[in-house]
């Protein structure tokens, strides 16, 4: 069976080990997970997780199924199957910023409507904001120019509202 | 206004507010608090043991002997991580215990204080659910919820770890009369719409086998899992966790599948064209290798655990849902519609006629021998003897299998024994539990000279508490399944199978205060049997077996249930 990519929406309980119990699962049956990203909802008592994963067909409804188990997991939703959804991701950059280079790094910044959120003698951290291939295209061309440093959030994901109720 | 007291207060309290009248457990320093109000509530019987894996293996027994919730309870430290094996053991096999366990004080926690471990983190990926509990006033939802978790849905172990302090805390005891958890909510009635495809692919059968797990037992559907089969005239095979699901000694019964379940139910299975599977979870002790398990059926899967679903195997109707209700839908559905009783017998007469031609072929048999003792023949005899109306514990391993091939078990819960972790060590902690539960049944545990000495500890227990428990040993002087490897499949090399000191295994019951006997010859079996199962008395008897005997048949691992050794 063909391997395809997951990215799945999983409410918990804002609970003490309700991530540990997560993670432990998917160490423990020996899923995948390519990347993780936690936070509160608007009802402080639900914590949101955007979970990137990957399988076969089988291995994915294991996992939601392992996932849907657990007692503290709320709800869970393959965002990937449902179709239509917006995916977003940020990474800060910390490139090279020398004489000769400078003012080319503001180029690609402009083009690909970067912020730069911190300058130093030689060095900018650069913000970018979009899907995994915009973070790619961008650290693509950054790179010759000479990365220093780079952290990226994961992947968060929310379904589209229907266009035509 | 709830009544205000202690957090250890508010354990016994809940306890008594839900039913639960007997504790195993080992008190410590973290859990002293509890002990000393377990000390002033005699309408709950603690039963010391001896180790803190023999509370939860107890607590495991009692639960699987009664359908009851189990309680074990153990201090911070080693004592909470003496019960872990216990945990796992219950949480393979689905069953629901609560075990308490002492931590350090909340201020403390994560300081490497004394007797301090993380046993929740230990125990998280062996348990349904597990608390530690922090404050105070989350203590009576806490323990309420504990209970709740662990005896609905698919039932498993829950941990509660509770901190001195908050032991020694005092809060406002509002114990919930009900509770809600709107993350945890089981399916119990099933798809009506999958209900009647089931009935339409059972309709349409040719050669049907209905194969029954441990979910009927932990769900009481055993008469429903009787009437549909009697109704429709299907074969019946049980996993180990199964068995007693179906009466063993009935025509339709083939026995157990699987690695060591008999020739007719394999053969079965593997030329079936729908399999009714219920309550069983595809093990691959059940399946062997899975592309060759039952490939011509079509099958239905009824499971409380959607997880169960889809896991091992593929399923044409999968149907989630409580084993009990699920079947008494479909029982509801063929009464309406289904065809009359007439229409099943005559339909699948020549699927039985091929059954009973492979029930003639390779019946479950063994080679008698003169100067040795059979263990099949000291099982065969057991059950005779006592009509199947006995517990029967066992430990794992040899004793085990053969226990499950030739004691045939008539009724629900009356085989205890770890079949999903396998654990030597289980079966005498287990029959304590189950003993303490069903005061007044024969409860027998059969052994291995191996396994006996992982819980042997327990004899005093089982001496504190009065039980008449039978401890047979099949004593072959080996690690006799492990052996059995060895001999087919690793060159007869037998490595650290046979120990150099086997005790006295009389002697150590006559040292605890029991009964000892042993016995060398066939002819011995019958009367010693009917004399210990006649005395009110712990007894242990060392029955000195054929030392080379094996378990068969045999499907190797990973091989298909039909390349089967029958030796």
């Amino acid at each position: 069976m063909a391997e395809r990519k997951c990215t799945l929406s999983v409410l918990v309980e804002n609970t003490p080990g309700a991530l540990a119990r997560i993670a432990g699962l998917f160490s423990g049956r020996g899923f995948n997970i390519d990347s993780l990203c936690v936070a509160e909802t608007l009802d402080p008592t639900l914590s949101h997780l955007t979970l990137v994963t990957r399988g076969d067909e089988q291995i994915i409804e294991q996992i939601i199924k392992q996932l849907r188990r657990l007692i503290d997991v709320y709800k869970v939703v393959d965002v990937t199957e449902e179709g239509d959804f917006v995916e977003r991701e940020m990474a800060l950059i910390k490139v090279r910023a020398e004489k000769e280079n400078r003012e080319e790094i503001y180029r690609i910044c402009e083009i690909f409507r970067l912020k730069i959120v911190d300058v130093s003698p030689r060095t900018y951290i650069i913000e970018v904001t979009g899907d995994k291939d915009k973070l790619d295209a961008v650290i693509e061309l950054l790179r010759p120019m000479g990365i220093k440093e780079i952290v990226r959030t994961g992947l968060i994901a929310m379904k589209r509202e229907k266009k035509n109720p | 206004m709830g009544e205000i007291m202690t957090g250890a207060r508010m354990v016994v309290e809940a306890l008594k507010r839900e039913g639960v009248e007997i504790v195993f457990g080992y008190p410590g320093g973290a859990i002293i608090d509890v002990y000393d109000e377990l000390y002033k509530t005699p309408e709950i019987h603690h039963v010391l043991v001896r180790h803190e894996q023999g509370a939860a293996h107890a607590a495991d027994g009692y639960a699987r002997s009664t359908g009851k919730v189990g309680v074990a309870i153990a201090t911070s430290g080693p004592g909470a991580t003496n019960t872990v094996t216990g945990i796992a053991t219950a949480y393979m096999d689905s069953i629901p215990i609560v075990v308490i366990t002492g931590q350090v004080p909340t201020k403390l926690i994560g300081n490497d204080a004394f007797q301090e471990v993380d046993i929740t983190g230990i125990t998280r990926p062996i348990t349904k659910h597990n608390f530690l509990v922090k404050r105070i006033e989350d203590l009576p939802r806490i323990l309420k919820a504990a209970f709740y978790i662990a005896r609905t849905g698919r039932p498993g172990p829950v941990l509660i770890d509770l901190p001195k302090d908050v032991q020694q805390a005092k809060g406002e005891f509002n114990y919930p009369e009900e509770i809600h958890l709107r993350s945890y909510n089981p399916t119990y009635e099933p798809h009506i719409k999958q209900i009647e495809k089931a009935y339409l692919l059972l309709e349409k059968a040719e050669r049907p086998v209905f194969l029954v797990g441990g979910g009927v037992i932990s769900s009481g559907a055993a008469s429903e899992v009787r009437e549909l089969a009697e109704r429709l005239n299907l074969p019946v095979t049980m996993t180990l966790m199964g068995l007693g699901g179906f009466p063993g000694d009935h025509d339709q019964s083939l026995g157990m599948l699987g690695m060591h379940g008999t020739y007719y139910a394999n053969m079965a299975v593997a030329n079936c064209d729908v399999l009714l599977a219920v309550g069983a979870r595809f093990d691959d002790r059940v399946t062997g290798k899975v592309d060759a398990f039952a490939p011509h059926a079509k099958i239905i899967h009824i499971d409380i655990d959607p997880s169960s679903i889809q896991k091992n195997v593929k399923v044409d109707v999968p149907i989630v849902a409580d084993c009990k209700r699920a079947l008494t839908r479909l029982l509801e559905v063929i009464k309406e519609v289904g065809k009359p009783k007439k229409y099943w017998k005559e339909r699948f007469k020549d699927w039985w006629e091929q059954i009973e031609i492979w029930r003639r072929r390779y019946p479950l048999t063994y080679k008698e021998d003169p100067n040795y003792i059979k263990p099949q023949f000291v099982i065969e005899k057991l059950y005779e003897l006592t009509k199947g109306e006995a517990i029967i514990c066992t430990e794992v391993g040899q004793n085990q299998m053969w226990t499950a091939q030739y004691y045939k078990f008539k009724y629900p819960r009356t085989l205890i024994s770890s079949g999903g972790l396998g654990t030597m060590g289980f079966g005498f902690p287990a029959s304590i539990g189950a003993q303490m539960g069903n005061p007044g049944k024969l409860v027998i545990d059969i052994a291995g000279d191996g396994s006996i000495q992982m819980n042997i500890q327990e004899l005093a227990t089982a001496m504190d508490q009065k039980l008449p428990i039978k401890i047979i040993i099949l004593n072959n002087g080996y690690l006799g399944m492990v052996r059995q490897w060895q001999e087919l499949f690793y060159g007869k090399r037998y490595s650290a199978v046979k120990f150099a000191t086997i005790p006295d295994f009389v002697k150590i019951a006559e040292a605890y205060g029991a009964v000892g006997m042993r016995i060398t010859k066939p002819q011995e079996v019958e009367p010693t049997l009917k004399k210990i199962l006649s005395m009110d008395k712990l007894v242990i008897l060392d029955v000195i077996i054929a030392p080379e005997e094996g378990v068969f048949p045999m499907v190797p691992a990973g091989k298909a249930t039909t390349e089967m050794i029958l030796v």
